[in-house]
């Protein structure tokens, strides 16, 4: 992740970990112009919250206290009301996590096929000593998912945006090693 | 189809029948497979007329409720000059259940046709597709199709040159079970906490943003060019048992069994046949225990109960449990009942959203309690705790998410409970034997 200069009109020490935070929606940029596209499909513009979390992950790789401020100031509410929305859901990263973030599917059905070996092998094979810890190299985080919705293809895995069905212990390194 | 496997000749491919074809995700492929012919002819039909047809035709929402779908469209007010607004609820995310992805993933133009009927059936000119996060490559397709749509003038300001604006947009989750209960789903398209609303006022009333909004499944909606494209007494008549219960139902089949995927049957068929012959029975050398069947919030039933049912919704009810979604979990004779148990459980409490305390106190307690019975540290007591536990978590909170918790728990329990004395008693065993040295 690069980060360019400090904003104005953004505080940098909202987030000692990430100190400078360059803005998403600068004026004139394709983000502030999709967004702004985005706000005529509702009627309340504070509807387009969730969509604009996404730009700001998928652009930052995570939400920082100082993008909460500055997407509270692109919908008129404040940083805590989106901290709350942040908080919410479970696909939000409130921390830097992993260049691949690995969801491993272990409720019910995925159990019966054994979802459990499946997230010893990733956190075997990936370094990471526990679930939810980065590996040392940045590469990995794993975490397990509730329900991912394909419970015929058990064990989904979700990394980064893309599913992997049927995913067995065995499969584990050929399914590492084809990562980027 | 029985996708992903091939289709069986006992099925009723007719959501189900472009599964695996990827030419039918086009515009192209979608029309040459009759596709918008239905929506052609529908906007260009007074909304009650729609509503009439659907009703007629007994299509009963297939998200998990059964309410009848034209009832619900026909509790929208039309012309109270107010606008409408229409939801998909393509949240899916209730365990055992992987259907919408496929309708979705495969089929986008007929969902987005669906909503586009449905949409000027109850009088709204947008519809929003809200989809989970998790679902990236059902979300990619369905905005591929919508591209298309909206270029080819099908969906938009002027809906296939009727004069009608329809628009329809997809609206991505980030990662909330909770969000596919209507209210919850609601809240959380306009940019809050997906936080289930008290009802009423119902959403036909005030929905999303205060107005007047029906919410339906994917599924359901998909079915709607059928209806119309064939009639009422076509879907009518694919009924097998209770006239009540009409169409063809998708059911997704995972867990311990021979053939897991999505298997479209009409209403009424029979679950031991289904089991037995569509879905290749158990693993070898295995034998079916029990079954949830209708997604993890109804009742576990077991095999013997699974064998005696008629798939529709007064069958399951009839055997104790609901058809609910359609997500047909099974468990063999390997399973451990109290472990898959206390994984269901544990879902619940994850998924809590915690507005309410019988809710929110209720779904970690039980959690923890069979969590405690599995790691053999239960006692009988701890059994009662949950009956009492799940009566008071039972029709007390905003949303049945509590309920839900406890359904296929103390069912599990009462149908297995000897699974569970097992455990405590190798507590007690143990106990014993640790004294005496």
């Amino acid at each position: 992740m690069s980060h360019g200069p400090s904003a104005p009109g953004v505080a940098a020490s909202a987030h000692a970990h990430d100190a400078p935070y360059e803005p998403v929606f600068t004026p004139g940029s394709a983000r502030s112009k999709e967004l702004a596209d985005l706000i005529t499909r509702y009627p309340d513009k504070r509807a387009a919250l969730l969509p604009a979390l996404w730009m700001v992950q998928n652009d930052r790789g995570w939400i920082s206290e100082a993008a909460m401020m500055e997407v509270g100031d692109q919908l008129g509410c404040t940083a805590a009301y989106v901290k709350g929305v942040v908080t919410f859901y479970t696909m939000y990263h409130q921390h830097p996590v992993g260049k691949h973030f690995i969801q491993v599917c272990t409720t019910s059905p995925c159990l019966c096929a054994g979802a459990d070996k499946v997230v010893e092998a990733f956190l075997e094979h990936t370094g990471c000593k526990e679930l939810g810890l980065t590996s040392a190299d940045g590469r990995y985080t794993v975490i397990e998912v509730e329900c991912l919705g394909a419970c015929g293809f058990a064990t989904p895995v979700q990394i980064n945006e893309d599913y992997v069905e049927n995913v067995t212990p065995e499969k584990v390194p050929e399914i590492l090693a084809g990562l980027p | 189809m029985g996708y992903p496997h091939k289709s069986h000749p006992r099925e009723t491919p007719i959501l189900s029948k472009h599964f695996g074809e990827p030419e039918a995700r086009t515009l192209e492929g979608w029309k040459a497979r009759g596709g918008y012919k239905a929506l052609a002819q529908a906007l260009h039909m007074e909304p009650v007329a729609i509503q009439e047809i659907v009703k007629a035709s007994g299509l009963r929402g297939r998200g998990g409720a059964g309410f009848p779908t034209g009832l619900k469209w026909s509790f929208m007010k039309i012309g109270d000059g107010k606008p409408h607004y229409l939801c998909a609820n393509a949240d899916e995310s209730e365990p055992g259940t992987f259907k919408d992805r496929e309708i979705m993933r495969w089929t986008p133009h007929a969902l987005i046709e669906g909503c586009a009927i449905a949409a000027h059936a109850i009088g709204a000119e947008t519809a929003y597709i809200y989809i989970r996060g998790e679902f990236t490559e059902p979300i990619n397709v369905m905005e591929a199709a919508l591209v298309e749509a909206r270029a080819a003038g099908i969906i938009g300001k002027n809906a296939m040159g009727s004069g009608r604006r329809v628009d329809v947009w997809v609206h991505k989750g980030a990662g909330a079970y909770i969000c596919g209960e209507e209210t919850a789903l609601m809240n959380s398209l306009e940019g809050k906490r997906g936080n289930p609303r008290i009802k009423p006022p119902f959403p036909a009333v005030s929905g999303l943003f205060g107005m007047p909004t029906t919410i339906n499944n994917v599924e359901t909606l998909a079915a709607v060019p059928h209806i119309l494209n064939n009639g009422a007494e076509w879907y009518k008549a694919m009924c097998l048992s209770n006239p009540k219960s009409t169409g063809s139902k998708l059911y997704s089949v995972c867990g311990n069994v021979a053939k897991p995927g999505n298997y479209e049957v009409v209403m009424g068929f029979s679950f031991k046949e289904f089991l037995y012959d569509l879905c290749g029975g158990p693993l070898p050398g295995r034998k079916f225990k029990a079954l949830i069947p209708g997604g993890s919030s109804v009742p576990t039933i077991t095999i013997e109960e699974a064998e005696a049912t008629i798939m529709d919704y007064e069958g399951f009810v009839a055997q104790g449990t609901m058809l609910g979604s359609g997500g047909v979990i099974v468990f063999d004779d390997a399973q451990s009942m109290p472990r898959q148990l206390a994984r269901i459980a544990r879902f619940y409490a994850h998924e809590s959203c915690a507005q309410c305390t019988q809710c929110r106190e209720g779904t970690a307690w039980m959690t923890k309690i069979l969590e405690r019975i599995v790691a053999g540290e239960g006692t009988f007591e701890d059994l009662d705790t949950i009956f009492d536990l799940s009566e008071a978590m039972t029709g007390k909170t905003i949303c049945v998410l509590s309920d839900s918790c406890g359904a296929p728990v103390v069912s599990g329990i009462t149908k297995f409970r000897g699974e569970f004395e097992a455990l405590i008693k190798g507590r007690r065993s143990s106990t014993v034997a640790v004294g005496a040295r």
